[in-house]
Order: C-alpha cells, then structure tokens, then sequence
C-alpha cells in the first residue's frame, strides 16, 4: 500500500509540475521544467499479461526420462535469460537443472528405491516457495515474493550478502562470483545479464508472463511441464494435481514449494 | 587523551608500522578481490559463506566477551575488576571494528551497503545484527572512553554514563545471540538448526574473550608500569574455565541429540567434520585439535594448582583461545553447509588472497587495539605514577 | 579535559593547514581556466522523428531521467507493471534496453559523451545491453 502512494508520488513528481515538494530529491530539478502536463502518467500492467493468484508447476517426470528430454528444457531457460557457463564449477550459475532422486529427494531415498527413480534425471529449480526463507532472510528486501507467488529476485538491490542462498534448503541460488558476461556464449540483447557480485535464481520468467508468453520451460518441455494458477479450482494445473500423486521436496520444512513432480 | 597513542616507544611504533603494512597488504589484495569479485576466494555455491563470515562469528564472540568484566564489577560491585573493565571494553571495541570490515569485505557489492538501512527489514536477521553489532560498538566506545577520561581527571565519571553502561550488558548477550539466530534460524541447515546455538555461541564467547583477555593483561604486565594485578587475572581465568567447560557441554549434548536421534540432516555434518564423508575431510585434523585444545583448556584452568602458575595459565588460555577459533572460526561455517541441502559435498578451504585479506582486516583491529591499549596503559600510568 | 598543557609547534601546524587546504581543493585549481564544452547531444532519425521524449519536455528528461529510470526498474521488477503511459498519451514498454536504446541506438554519443562530462558513472551497462538493435544491424551487414 505504502508502496503505491510513494510511486505515485513519485511518478507525479517526474511527470507534472504541479506537485512540486511530493518528493523532495525532484524538486531542484522541477524548478526549471516549464511544461504543464495535461494528464498524469500512469504505470500498468500489460493487458495481454497472464496473471495468477499465486503460480505453480507440475513436472510430469513419466514425459521426461531423458537427459536428453531434459537437455532443451534447462538450454532454453539459459539462453534466453543469459545464463553464463562458467567454467569453475565452483562458480556454477544454474536456474534450472539436473538432479538425481538420492539429491532431490534425499530424504526418501533408501538402497530399494525403483531403478526407474533412481536413475531418472529429474529438472529441479527454485520452488517459489509460498513461505520462502530466502524473502525472510534477505536484509535488503532485494529478494522478495510478488502478488502473484513468483519469489523475484531484484538485481538493482541486492548486496551479495548470500543470506538467501544459506537461507534456500533447495540450493535453488547461484551467486555471481565474478562478472558472468564473458562466460555467455550467445547473448540474448533482449534480456539484461548480471553483474559480479548479487545473486541469482529462476524468476518463473517473469518478463515473459507480462507479455503473455508461457515460461519458456514449459514451453519447451512438450507438455511435461504443466504451468498454471494454484489458487483456481478450474484450472488446468489444479486438474492435474486432482488426478495425480505428486510429490514435493522437502515438504516437511513447511516453505511450501509451488513446483510438484509426478513421480 | 587521543595524542597519548602518539608517544611510545621505538617498539611501539615498529610493531604499528608492521601492523600497517600487513594491513596495506591485505588492502591491495581487497582492491583486487573489489575488482575481480568474491571468484578469488575459496568460496563457491554450495559454501556460499566462508573464511570471512567464519573470522566475523568469531569475534562477535570475542566482542561479547568483555561483559565478563564490565557484569561483576558494575552489576555485582565486584571492585577488582574497575581496574580492567576498560580493556574489557577496547578489546570489544578493536573486536567489533574487525566484523565490520568482515562483513563489507564479504559482500559481492560492498558500495550497496546502506541498502540495509535504506530499506529496513524487520523480518531479516542480518538487519538486526548491524543494527545491535553497530549499537553495541557505539556503546563501547561511549562508555570506554568516558570512563577513561574520568579516571584520567581524578573525578567520578558522569551520571548519564550508568543507564549506558547497564545497556550495554545485554547488548553484548544481544550481539552475539543475534549472530546465532543467523544461522539457527534457516530451515535445511541442520547442523546449525539447535536451539542450544546461541548459548552455546555465548559460552564460547565468554571463554575466547577473556581467555585473550588474560593474555593482554599478561603482556600490558610485561610491557609497560600498569599491573592489571594478580586477582583479576586469577578471576577471569574461572570464568574461561567455567565458559569452556560449558561451551563443551552444550557441544556434547548437540552430539546427543544428533546422534542419539538418527537423524541423518543432523549426523552429517557432525561426521564430516570429524570422520570426513563420502572421502572428504579435511576439517577432521582440526577439529580434533580443537577438542584436545579445548580439553587441555579445561584440564589446565579448572584444576586450581594449575591455573594459580599464570605461565601454564598463559598456556591454557592460548590453547582455550586456538580450540574456540578452530571451532567457531573453521569448522562452524562450512561444516554447516557440507554437505549442501541437495546433499553433495563439495569442501571448503581459504585461497591466498582470502587469507592475506583476512590478515588485513586482523592487521587493522590489532592497530585499533594497540592504540586503544596504549592510551590506557598511559592513563594508568600517568594516574598511579 | 582539565588542564591541557600540550604546546604546539605553531609553525607546523600553519605548514600542516596550508598543505592540508593546498591538497583538498586541488580539484579546483587543477581545472581552473580549462572549459570543456558541453556535448552536443546526437539524435538518431527515429528519435527525431518521434519528436518527443519519454517526459515531453526535454529539458525535464535531461534532468530527471534518472529519477525515471529509477522508478521504471522498481516497478517493473517489484510490481510488475511494464507499461508506461505518459503525460502526452503515448504508451511505452517501460525497458532501458528495449525502449530507450531502441529509439536512442547511438549510446556512444547520446549517453556516455554526457555522462563523461559530467563525470557520472552508471552501472545500468553492466547488465543491461548497450544496444541491442545496433548490434543486430551489424551482425546482419
């Protein structure tokens, strides 16, 4: 709420200068712009935007049961977000990538666990949590969950602490260790890169859920990823979850993850 | 008081001029470290904090420590302790300047900084450790300075001073609880996640403190016309001895409980660090040591012949002050993420540049303290002389 | 402090003084007489063309674009909002990269000459691509 009223005043105070004193690092520079503005400017979301109560996914694992199913899927989600390949692995930067059964669901792992799981390559990435630890943690707030459950990461803020990344039980985050930019092999312009120095993770791709577009993930998983609002009984991802067992990780923490597997 | 630090002897000025260039040393390889990015430290993503957040636990607890003089002597009129609450109170001074520069040396954007202030959050605890760790440095220096300045002039110090002062005790308990609630607090974390870390941190605390305490008293007996006096010294070595003992306590009983439950989140982090897992583990030799250490520690300072002879009390307290800084300082941090929550195990161990900055920042609390205990040393000198 | 009785060296202490204000303003004397002039600011066709700016009045946008930009990555990233409608109607995508450097594609003479002479610094290329559709052109000639 506070939020909004600071914004508009701020908004008001670039755009027009009848609100000269609304926000004060404005004014000096207000005092010389002359022209009356004849409405005020206005932020929105886009119409074409999907929107959601809170966000969610299924990773049908029975659809992917290769590293080559699997392959495509974390190489779009890299490409078009300019996730770098850095080449010490202690370094890693990874949004969306492969595990094990005896990692990802370590706690249900046992020495007779069906060979089909066990050498199943499963996609992990960050759960947005619907009680996330890293927003709790984050002492800048540069990490932080919006409207629609998405846990967003804001690059502008952050101050490379990693209280997040110790706070993540699903080691979802990846810091930047150095500058990434040499270590991109084809940039996406549309999209900006990191710098050294903040943290990064999945953002459920955002930028595309503003322009309509479906996380590229889900766009590239051939239907093995099933994408939609948790919160709407009438939804796709809900019928699936209403026709399926699934599992989530390490659901005992109480964070409750938004990501479930069919297993 | 301030140009007392200015005339010493050759020695004095030998010692800060090496503490410099250390210091000058370690500043050229932050410059690089500033340029390049924390990819020059051994840190990685599955350790994600190490060397220098490990340094600033640490000497939370050596920050905390000073209360063990400032409690008795203002609390219980415990009029022996009048003598050294000062040096109580600048070592906690020289302590906590040293997080801080521990901390900024850790962030991957130290410009960022006032970001924690500029948009306060409540529900971060790292907010609130700057907010007590800053609060409890203020206060230090406050009462420290004030107090000093009345001894100097031959008058009591000013009223206002005393709600200062009782402040200040639990805000050491409040820094160094702070700083456990940093780590107990995260869910997955195992091997922090023990309601027993915070007194634990504090027991610990209230042993390396003193215990170096005692060594600076030791030295400032040596070195110069103040004697900090047999009593005192003898009083602070019980406390390390009971603040050892109990930091070995509570150790033990979170061994029971991980062990004794099963639980592999808790036994793992446990076995890494003193039988190594899956082949890795270079933490084992040390964290041995650091129990022998601590033993020796206990062995040395609870029985009574031993602790009155202040040469083996000297050895006890260097071994007290080894076995918590192997603990706290090494095996603490990175034993609590190896393994990582997805359960590999990746090892932890400081690069070159990571330990010359750490150096760095040493280097620059040492001068902090050795200024700080020279104007004292002087004031004690110029008020009994 | 009762009674201080240090005695200074007085003639160091002026000594000290003059080097010490020598030394602080020595940015001041050091450009003293050099005038640089003030870069002239390069438009590209489109941006003549659209005629106007994201604020109308130019000399607010040379001014306030900062405060702009500013507000723009905050509400894109932490509400969500992508559209910006301006005073003069006309709606925009609010994106450095994709808005801003579409219409201004020279960044070389239209942002960094300016930020050079006024000795600012911004961190926004670091992650945001200078120029996307310039880039583009190249790689297609």
């Amino acid at each position: 709420m506070k939020r909004n009223r600071r914004e508009f005043l701020k908004l008001a105070g670039i755009t027009t200068a009848s609100v000269i004193g609304a926000t004060s690092g404005l004014t000096m520079a207000e005092a010389s712009g002359s022209g009356e503005a004849k409405h005020k400017a206005i932020l929105a979301k886009n119409q074409k935007a999907l929107t959601a109560k809170r966000w969610g996914m299924v990773i049908d694992t029975t659809k992917l049961q290769t590293a080559s199913d699997i392959e495509p899927i974390i190489s779009a989600c890299h490409k078009i977000h300019n996730v770098p390949e850095m080449t010490n692995k202690n370094h890693e930067i990874k949004w969306i990538w492969e595990e094990e059964f005896k990692h990802v669901f370590a706690e249900q792992e046992h020495e007779l666990v069906n060979e089909r799981l066990r050498h199943l390559p499963f996609l992990v990435l960050c759960n947005h949590c619907k009680n996330p630890p890293c927003v709790r943690a984050c002492p800048t707030n540069a990490t932080f969950q919006t409207k629609e459950g998405i846990v967003m990461m804001d690059f502008h803020r952050c101050i490379g602490c990693r209280f997040c990344m110790a706070a993540c039980p699903y080691g979802s985050r990846s810091f930047n260790f150095q500058d990434p930019r040499p270590f991109i092999k084809e940039t996406n312009k549309e999209f900006p890169t990191r710098m050294k120095g903040v943290v990064e993770k999945c953002n459920l791709c955002a930028e595309r859920l503003a322009v309509g577009k479906l996380p590229f993930c889900v766009e590239a998983s051939n239907g093995a990823i099933i994408f939609g609002d948790l919160d709407d009984p009438q939804s796709e991802i809900r019928e699936v979850l209403n026709t399926n067992y699934t599992i989530r990780r390490k659901p005992a923490l109480g964070t409750g993850p938004s990501i479930y597997y069919i297993v | 008081m301030l140009e007392l630090a200015l005339k010493g002897s050759k020695k004095f000025y030998g010692w800060l001029i090496a503490l410099l260039v250390l210091a000058g040393i370690g500043f050229a390889f932050y410059l690089w470290q500033f340029n390049f990015g924390l990819g020059i430290t051994g840190m990685s993503r599955d350790v994600s904090w190490g060397f220098y957040i490990a340094q600033f636990t640490f000497l939370v607890g050596v920050a905390a420590g000073g209360v063990m003089v400032v409690l008795p002597y203002y609390l219980h009129n415990y009029k022996a302790f009048g003598k050294i609450t000062i040096l109580g109170e600048f070592l906690a001074v020289a302590s906590l300047t040293m997080c801080m520069l521990f901390i900024i040396v850790d962030l991957g954007q130290p410009v960022r900084i006032l970001n924690v202030w500029l948009h306060p959050t409540p529900n971060s605890v790292l907010f609130w450790d700057t907010l007590v760790l800053n609060g409890y440095l203020l206060l230090n220096i406050i009462v420290g300075w004030k107090v000093l300045e009345a001894e100097r002039n031959g008058v009591h110090y000013k009223s206002w001073l005393k709600p200062l002062i009782y402040i200040s005790i639990p805000f050491a308990v409040s820094i160094h609880t702070v700083t456990a609630f940093l780590y107990c607090g995260l869910p997955g974390r195992g091997f922090w996640m023990t309601a027993i870390l915070a007194p634990r941190f504090l027991a610990s605390a209230f042993a390396a403190g003193p215990a170096l305490l005692i060594l600076l008293c030791l030295f400032v007996r040596k070195a110069t016309k103040f004697d900090p006096g047999k009593e005192q010294i003898q009083s602070l070595a019980k406390i390390v001895a009971y603040a050892i003992s109990l930091n070995l306590f509570f150790f033990l009983c979170e061994v029971f409980v991980a062990l004794y439950s099963g639980i592999p989140e808790h036994i793992d982090h446990i076995k890494y660090l003193f039988y190594g897992l899956h082949g890795h583990g270079i933490l084992v030799p040390w964290m041995w040591s650091s129990m022998g250490l601590m033993v020796l520690g206990i062995i040395l300072l609870v029985n009574p012949t031993t602790r009155r002879n202040e040469g083996v009390l000297a050895a006890a307290c260097v071994a007290v002050f080894a076995g918590t800084w192997i603990d706290k300082g090494l095996g603490m941090i990175s034993g609590g993420f190896i393994p990582s929550p997805l359960h590999h195990v990746n090892e932890y161990a400081p690069t070159f540049p990571e330990i010359m900055i750490t150096l760095g920042v040493y280097a620059i609390g040492a001068i902090v303290l050795t200024i700080l205990f020279k104007i004292v040393v002087s004031v004690k000198e110029e008020v009994n002389g | 402090m009762l009674k201080e009785k240090r005695i200074f060296n007085k003639k160091l202490v002026i000594a000290g003084l003059i080097i010490f204000i020598g030394v602080i303003t020595f940015p001041f004397w050091f450009n003293h007489a050099k005038v640089v002039a003030p870069p002239e600011v390069k438009l590209t066709e489109k941006a003549k063309e659209a005629k106007e700016c994201v604020l109308p009045d130019k000399v607010k946008m040379r001014g306030n674009h900062m405060q702009l930009l500013d507000m723009w990555r905050d509400t894109v990233v932490r509400d969500g909002n992508r559209k910006y409608i301006g005073t003069n109607g006309k709606e925009y995508e609010m994106s450095l990269s994709n808005t801003c450097l579409d219409c201004h594609s020279n960044k070389a003479d239209f942002c960094d000459k300016c930020h050079e002479y006024a000795s600012v610094n911004p961190y926004c290329w670091d992650c945001h691509i200078d120029n996307p559709k310039e880039t583009k052109n190249n790689e297609t000639q």
